[in-house]
């Protein structure tokens, strides 16, 4: 990993290296620059950050403690293994930060319909309890497949207010979702507020959702200083879309010391369509109105994805992470589903602590990484969500 | 070199002659390779019998934004049979040899950037292609673009939308070539009963801005022949039609033979909605 990089050389707002930008229909340019105006302002007026901030506090439960997992370290036998026990947050997941800052964002700005994409339905949880929190109405697109593989989501969002618009086109997952959404959004721009989930899509959205993700690395950095004296040796998130390991990772970009490990699905294997891991095994394209790495064949047609974790199951990436790995500060790897199930099992059994799938695979990058180190070192492994609600596809790969 | 017997500029000599006609421009679309080659090649040549203008051709992508479920449907039919960008231009080929009417490509950026921009827009222009749209490559992004399709004369025509300010809209138009694709609608492509509310005053807002320096054209959910007369009216140049043809298509996929006479008639019927005499 490179030294000496500067990994803020960004060339304009919006671009990270070449990453980024706004490839999108014309209809939405206008929603784009007033969206990016309202965040310009609201994240600089201190009654907006003190408002979030209670919110964070007091309604998702921040800060999240930043825990030794010392019966995995003592496993392992190498450098100590801190937990981000982002899994704590109200909902289960890191996706509260978002979903908070953005409704915040769109009641400030006067809108009171917001529509959102969602995958696992995590996301679409986090979005359903921010708006219902603010008083405002939440419509959440999910593919039809995502909602037979995840009808407990489907439930809470309903229970939770929210109307779950079943998408039907394509392969009828989080990317097909995300089509939707847009589509909602070109045509109900006037009175409409769309609430990405992640570090994806056109400008303002990969900035503003890494801004309200970053809390996590700002509060880790200041935790581990103050639990070892000293940064860590490496930080450790999985990347899906890409929002829980920008949040960490980006309090630690200038800290050329500390390596940045991406953990993406490697599902089956790495041939096409048998992952989720657009920077290991895709290429450059557009996708969803940002210049980034995408999974697709020869034309530029994007692929299918797999991984047992829904919530990594896409096949582009935000464009920062793009950056970050074209500019050599952080590097990405994969780890199989089999590795993720061997990880859940094992923080469960060790720790008492179930991740989720998603995180699990962070987790086992983690102890083989903990393993090649030294034992006066620490990793940072940033826990995104609990594993709650994947004890049901768990269960059905480790009959036990 | 092929086609070049096929002079510069085309788009912009159809839009003269028609306005020494006083007509509008009917601009009619099809995804290409929808619902196979032979069937996509023998519609298209409906279309250009039943006398569509300017023929617009889509390359079919797996995640259209701004489609409607009509021409969605068309690019899964198109890709499920292996259509390829390369394969449509060599389709348009076919076509622009037999043919004088102008052709149009619209194609989503990623498939452009696969191919690589400039053998896409050499490999458009040997293909007899005069114009392309890029629905989601809006003018900020398109600096290279745009530079390439100068160098190979292939028209880049801009969008603008009822919300697209006027600042941007007079660089829209300084930059499109050939005309300027006015969406008339908040939306996404597909036929709609009736006219949207913003359609006719969108027309007019850039018209007026437009001062004849550049064609302007509507689409998105222009389906009927009165739809077609009131944009004509209202100012604009020309009307595209996509999802009402496309949807002829998917209608018949049983009897192919049925869509051909459909399209060339409802197009004979849309074309005649650009005369003056059709008021």
């Amino acid at each position: 990993m490179k030294k000496h990089a500067e990994p803020r050389t960004y060339s304009k707002p919006g671009k990270f290296g070449k990453y980024g930008g706004q490839y999108v229909p014309e209809t939405l340019m206008e929603p784009l620059r007033a969206l990016e105006e309202a965040y310009n302002r609201f994240s600089r007026d201190p009654s907006f950050k003190k408002e979030l901030a209670g919110l964070l506090d007091d309604f998702a439960g921040r800060p999240t403690p930043l825990y030794l997992a010392s019966n995995l370290t003592g496993h392992v036998g190498g450098a100590r293994v801190y937990l981000k026990r982002e899994d704590l947050l109200h909902g289960g997941a890191h996706k509260i930060n978002n979903t908070l800052g953005q409704a915040l964002l769109a009641k400030k700005m006067g809108k009171r319909r917001i529509i959102a994409e969602t995958g696992a339905g995590q996301h679409g949880v986090a979005t359903a309890m921010a708006c219902a929190a603010l008083g405002l109405r939440a419509e959440v697109y999910m593919g039809s497949e995502d909602m037979d593989r995840q009808r407990l989501n489907v439930y809470r969002m309903k229970m939770l207010g929210a109307k779950v618009h079943p998408v039907e086109s394509g392969s009828k997952t989080l990317k097909d979702a995300i089509n939707e959404a847009l589509r909602d959004w070109v045509t109900n721009v006037q009175d409409t507020y769309y609430l990405l989930g992640s570090v994806v899509g056109p400008h303002p959205y990969p900035t503003m959702v890494r801004d309200f993700q970053s809390v996590i690395g700002k509060e880790a950095r200041k935790q581990i200083l103050q639990q070892e004296g000293r940064l860590p040796k490496a930080v450790v998130a999985c990347v899906g879309g890409g929002s829980n390991s920008i949040g960490i990772f980006h309090s630690f970009l200038d800290d050329l010391d500390v390596d940045l490990y991406g953990i993406e699905a490697g599902g089956e294997s790495l041939s096409p369509g048998q992952n989720a891991a657009p920077l290991v095994a895709g290429r450059e394209g557009v996708l969803h109105g940002m210049m980034t790495y995408v999974l697709q064949d020869e034309v530029g047609q994007v692929q299918a994805t797999r991984s047992i974790s829904a919530g990594l199951d896409y096949p582009g990436v935000g464009p920062e992470h793009a950056f970050l790995m074209t500019a050599e500060r952080a590097k990405y790897v994969t780890v199989s589903d089999e590795g993720a199930l061997e990880a859940f099992k094992n923080l469960s059994q060790l720790e008492g602590i179930m991740p989720a799938l998603e995180s699990a695979h962070a987790i086992s990058y983690t102890m083989k990484l903990a393993r090649s180190l030294g034992t006066r070192d620490s990793i940072i492994v940033n826990l995104s969500g609990r594993g709650d609600k994947d004890v049901e596809i768990v269960a059905k790969h480790l009959p036990q | 070199m092929p086609n070049t017997s096929r002079n510069d500029d085309r788009i912009e000599a159809k839009f003269g002659e028609l306005r020494g006609l006083r007509e509008g421009a009917l601009v009619a679309y099809l995804t290409g390779g929808d619902p196979d080659p032979k069937t996509f090649l023998a519609n298209s040549t409906a279309l250009i019998e039943g006398g569509a203008d300017i023929v617009e051709i889509g390359i079919p992508f797996s995640d259209p934004i701004a489609d409607g479920p009509v021409i969605q449907a068309s690019s899964m039919r198109a890709l499920s049979n292996g259509t390829t960008p390369l394969g449509i231009l060599n389709m348009i080929r076919e076509l622009s040899t037999q043919f004088p009417v102008p052709f149009v490509v619209l194609s989503y950026y990623n498939p452009i950037l696969a191919m690589g921009l400039d053998r896409f827009l050499q490999k458009a222009r040997e293909s007899g292609v005069d114009g392309i749209v890029v629905p989601d490559l809006p003018v900020e992004e398109s600096e290279e673009f745009r530079n390439l399709s100068l160098k190979h004369n292939v028209d880049n025509i801009y969008l603008a939308a009822p919300n697209t300010s006027r600042t941007r809209l007079r660089t829209v138009l300084d930059k499109s070539k050939g005309f300027l694709y006015l969406v008339s609608l908040y939306g996404v492509t597909g036929p709609r009963d009736s006219l949207s509310p913003q359609a006719l005053e969108a027309v007019r807002a850039v018209k007026s801005l437009a001062r004849g320096k550049i064609p302007v054209s509507a689409g998105f959910g222009i389906s009927q022949p009165e739809h077609v007369s009131a944009v004509i009216q209202s100012g604009a140049d020309g009307a595209i039609v996509g999802s009402a043809l496309v949807r002829i298509v998917g209608n018949h996929l049983d009897d192919p033979s049925e869509a051909e006479t459909q399209l060339k008639k409802t197009v004979q019927s849309l074309k005649e909605a650009t005369r003056p005499s059709s008021n």
